[in-house]
C-alpha cells in the first residue's frame, strides 16, 4: 500500500477543519432559528395587538363589537381556576414527590408508580381533557364549572412538580438527614425540619413551570365545555353576612384567557383578531414573567446553597 | 429551643422533648398517620392512568358497540357529524401522521443540530444563556403558536406557495416543530453530554474534529437517549391541539399532501366539544373512541422506542 504523501493529509485535515468551522456556523444558526421564531411571536402579536391593550380591555366583558370587548370574564376565571389548580396539585405533588425520594421502599409498587409518572408526563393534554370529562363533569356531577376545571388542570401539572419535588429532595445530602436523625428527630421531623426547606427552592420552581403550564391551556378545557361568551363574574368568594366567605363560584361557569384567545382568533372578522393579539400579548407576558422567576430561584438557590 | 439551652438543662431534655413533640407512642402514631397520607399522594398518580384508561375504554366500548371495529379502520370517509354518518378513522390518523411528519422534518434536524452545538461547541457562558432562552419557546401558550401559524406564517407562505389555502397542514406542522425543538435538543444534549469523557477525548486524540466526534461518536454512543427525545418529540406533535385546530383547519380530508387543509385526531375532539353534544349520543363516544387511537399511536411509537433502544444501547 502506497503512503498518502504529506500534502494529502495536510488537504484532509484542511478540509475536516473547515468542515468543523462551517458546523459551527451551522450550529450557530440552528439555535437563532428558535430565538428568532420566539422574536418574530412576539412582535407579530405586539404590532397587532398592543394598541387594544387598554384598561378598558381589561374592566368589560366579551362583545358583538370587536372594539368593545374586553377580557374581564376571563382574566378572572383564568385566576380563580388556578386557585383551585394550585390547592390541589401543589400538596398532593408535593406529598407525592416526598414519598417517593424520603418513604417509598424498593419494591415493585414503587417502580409502578415511579413509571405511571414518567408516562403522565407524555400523555397529550387533550387526553386528560376527556378523563375529566367522562369523571368530573358527568360521573361526579361537578358540571362545566371552575371546579372541574382548576381539578384537570391540577392533573395535568402534577408530573411536573412530582419530578421536581424529587430532583431538589435528591440534591440535599445524605449527612443533613443522617444528622437530624443522630439528634433523635424522626422521619418527618427531618423531612418537615430539615429536608423540605433546603429543596424549596428547586420545588417552588417546578411548582411555577407548573403553573405557567396550566395558565396557557386551551385543549382540556375546551374539552370540559369552557364557555367562550361569559358576560357576568362568579360568585364573589368573600360576602358581607355571615359566613362572610362563600364557595358558589367553584360551580360557576367560566371561561379563561386562551379559550376567550381561541375564540376570537377563529372568528374570520379581522378586528376580532387584534383582540386575540392583545389577549395572546397577555398571556405572553404572564408565562414569560412566570418562568423568568422560575429560572432566577434556579439561578439563585443553585448559587446560595453550598454543601 | 436552642442547642445550649439543651446543654445547660441537661435533666430536662427528656422533658423538654415531650413537649416538643409528644409522648413517644403519640409520635409513632403521627408518624405512621403521614407516612400514609404521603403514600396516598403517590398512588393518586396511578389513579390518574386508570381513570384515563377506564373513561377512554368505557366510552370507546359503548361507541363501538354501534360501529364495528372493520369500518372504524377501513372506512375513508369520517362524517360523523353528517345526516348520514361514516366512522372511518383514517382521514383524521392521516391528518395526524402528516402534520407529526413535518413537525419531525423540523424539529429533529434543528433540535440535533442544536445539541451538537451545545454540548461540543458552545462555551458554558453561552450554555447558560441558551438554554433558558430555548426553554422558553416551550413555555408559550399552544394557542398563542396557533395564532402564529395561522395569521404569521400561512401568510408568509402564501407568499411564497400562492396557491397555498388559509387551512394547511404544512404552516400548521412547522409551528409544531418548533414548538418541540427545545424537547428534543435539550434531551438529546443531556444524552450526549453523559457520555463518559473518555471516549470523547480518545476521538478527539486520534485527530478527529468536533463535528466527527459528535457524529461518528457521541451521537451512537447516546444513541438511547437520542432516540428517546426523538420519541417524546413525537408524542408532543401527535397531541398536540391547538395549533392544528386553528391552522389546519377541521375538515376530515383523506389526503398526504401537505398543502391541504385537514383535520387531526385532536382537532376532531376540539371540533364536537365546541358544539353542545348530548351526553351519551354516538358523536359524544366518538370522540373517546378518537381519544383511545391517539394514545394507542403514541403507545405503539413508544414500544418501537423502547425496543430499539434496547436493541442499540452502548453500555459503560
Amino acid at each position: 500500500m502506497d503512503k498518502p504523501s504529506a500534502s494529502v493529509i495536510g488537504k484532509s485535515i484542511a478540509s475536516n477543519k473547515s468542515r468543523d468551522q462551517v458546523f459551527a456556523v451551522i450550529g450557530l444558526l440552528a439555535t437563532f432559528v428558535g430565538m428568532l421564531t420566539l422574536a418574530a411571536l412576539l412582535f407579530d402579536l405586539a404590532s397587532d395587538g398592543l394598541a387594544r391593550i387598554k384598561p378598558h380591555f381589561f374592566t368589560s366583558f366579551p362583545s358583538r363589537f370587536a372594539g368593545q370587548a374586553g377580557i374581564l370574564s376571563s382574566w378572572v376565571g383564568t385566576i380563580l381556576v388556578m386557585i383551585v389548580t394550585a390547592l390541589a396539585a401543589v400538596p398532593i405533588g408535593i406529598g407525592a414527590g416526598v414519598y417517593l425520594e424520603e418513604y417509598a421502599p424498593k419494591n415493585w409498587f414503587t417502580a409502578l408508580i415511579e413509571i405511571n409518572i414518567a408516562n403522565l408526563a407524555g400523555v397529550p393534554s387533550i387526553v386528560y381533557g376527556l378523563m375529566a370529562l367522562g369523571l368530573f363533569v358527568y360521573q361526579f356531577k361537578f358540571g362545566q364549572s371552575i371546579l372541574s376545571a382548576g381539578l384537570t388542570l391540577a392533573l395535568l401539572i402534577l408530573p411536573i412538580i412530582i419530578v421536581a419535588t424529587r430532583e431538589s429532595l435528591r440534591a440535599v445530602p445524605g449527612s443533613m438527614r443522617e444528622a437530624a436523625y443522630a439528634l433523635g428527630a424522626t422521619k418527618w421531623q427531618t423531612t418537615s425540619d430539615h429536608v423540605l426547606p433546603y429543596s424549596m427552592g428547586g420545588i417552588l420552581t417546578g411548582v411555577i413551570i407548573g403553573l405557567s403550564r396550566a395558565i396557557g391551556e386551551t385543549a382540556p378545557l375546551i374539552t370540559i365545555g369552557a364557555l367562550t361568551f361569559i358576560a357576568f363574574l362568579p360568585d364573589a368568594p368573600v360576602k358581607a353576612e355571615f359566613p362572610f366567605i362563600s364557595f358558589e363560584w367553584l360551580w360557576s361557569p367560566y371561561s379563561v384567557m386562551p379559550i376567550q384567545m381561541f375564540n376570537w382568533v377563529s372568528r374570520p372578522q379581522a378586528e376580532f383578531h387584534l383582540n386575540a393579539a392583545a389577549t395572546g400579548l397577555i398571556l405572553m407576558a404572564m408565562t414569560l414573567a412566570m418562568n423568568a422567576v422560575a429560572i432566577y430561584f434556579r439561578y439563585r438557590f443553585r448559587k446560595r446553597i453550598k454543601w | 429551643m436552642s442547642k445550649s439551652e439543651v446543654a445547660g438543662a441537661f435533666p430536662d431534655v427528656r422533658q423538654q422533648i415531650r413537649a416538643h413533640s409528644g409522648s413517644v407512642a403519640a409520635r409513632k402514631v403521627r408518624e405512621r398517620i403521614i407516612e400514609a397520607g404521603l403514600f396516598l399522594c403517590a398512588v393518586f398518580s396511578v389513579a390518574i392512568t386508570v381513570g384515563i384508561v377506564w373513561v377512554l375504554v368505557y366510552e370507546s366500548w359503548s361507541f363501538f358497540r354501534n360501529v364495528s371495529i372493520f369500518d372504524f379502520l377501513t372506512d375513508t370517509q369520517w362524517t360523523v357529524l353528517f345526516e348520514n354518518p361514516r366512522y372511518g378513522i383514517m382521514p383524521l390518523v392521516t391528518g395526524t401522521l402528516v402534520t407529526s411528519m413535518i413537525a419531525l422534518a423540523v424539529a429533529l434536524p434543528l433540535g440535533t443540530t442544536i445539541a451538537i452545538y451545545s454540548s461540543e461547541y458552545a462555551n458554558p457562558t453561552v450554555r447558560e444563556i441558551l438554554k433558558p432562552i430555548l426553554e422558553l419557546l416551550s413555555a408559550v401558550p399552544t394557542v398563542v403558536f396557533g395564532y402564529f401559524a395561522l395569521l404569521f406564517v400561512t401568510p408568509m407562505l402564501q407568499s411564497i406557495l400562492p396557491d397555498l389555502p388559509g387551512f394547511n397542514m404544512l404552516s400548521a406542522g412547522i409551528v409544531i416543530g418548533i414548538m418541540i425543538v427545545p424537547y428534543v435538543s435539550s434531551l438529546s444534549e443531556d444524552a450526549m453530554r453523559a457520555v463518559p469523557v473518555t471516549i470523547r477525548e480518545g476521538s478527539y486524540a486520534m485527530g478527529a474534529t468536533r463535528v466527527q466526534t459528535a457524529v461518528r461518536v457521541l451521537m451512537p454512543a447516546a444513541f438511547s437517549g437520542i432516540a428517546s427525545a426523538y420519541v417524546l418529540g413525537f408524542s408532543r406533535a401527535v397531541g398536540e391541539t391547538m395549533v392544528v385546530a386553528l391552522a389546519a383547519g377541521t375538515q376530515p380530508n383523506l389526503t398526504l399532501n401537505p398543502m391541504e387543509g385537514a383535520a387531526t385526531i385532536t382537532a376532531y375532539i376540539v371540533q364536537v366539544s365546541l358544539g353542545d353534544l348530548p351526553h351519551g349520543s354516538l358523536a359524544y363516544q366518538s370522540i373517546f373512541a378518537a381519544g383511545l387511537t391517539l394514545m394507542l399511536m403514541t403507545l405503539v411509537f413508544n414500544i418501537g422506542g423502547y425496543f430499539l433502544r434496547k436493541r442499540f444501547r452502548e453500555i459503560y
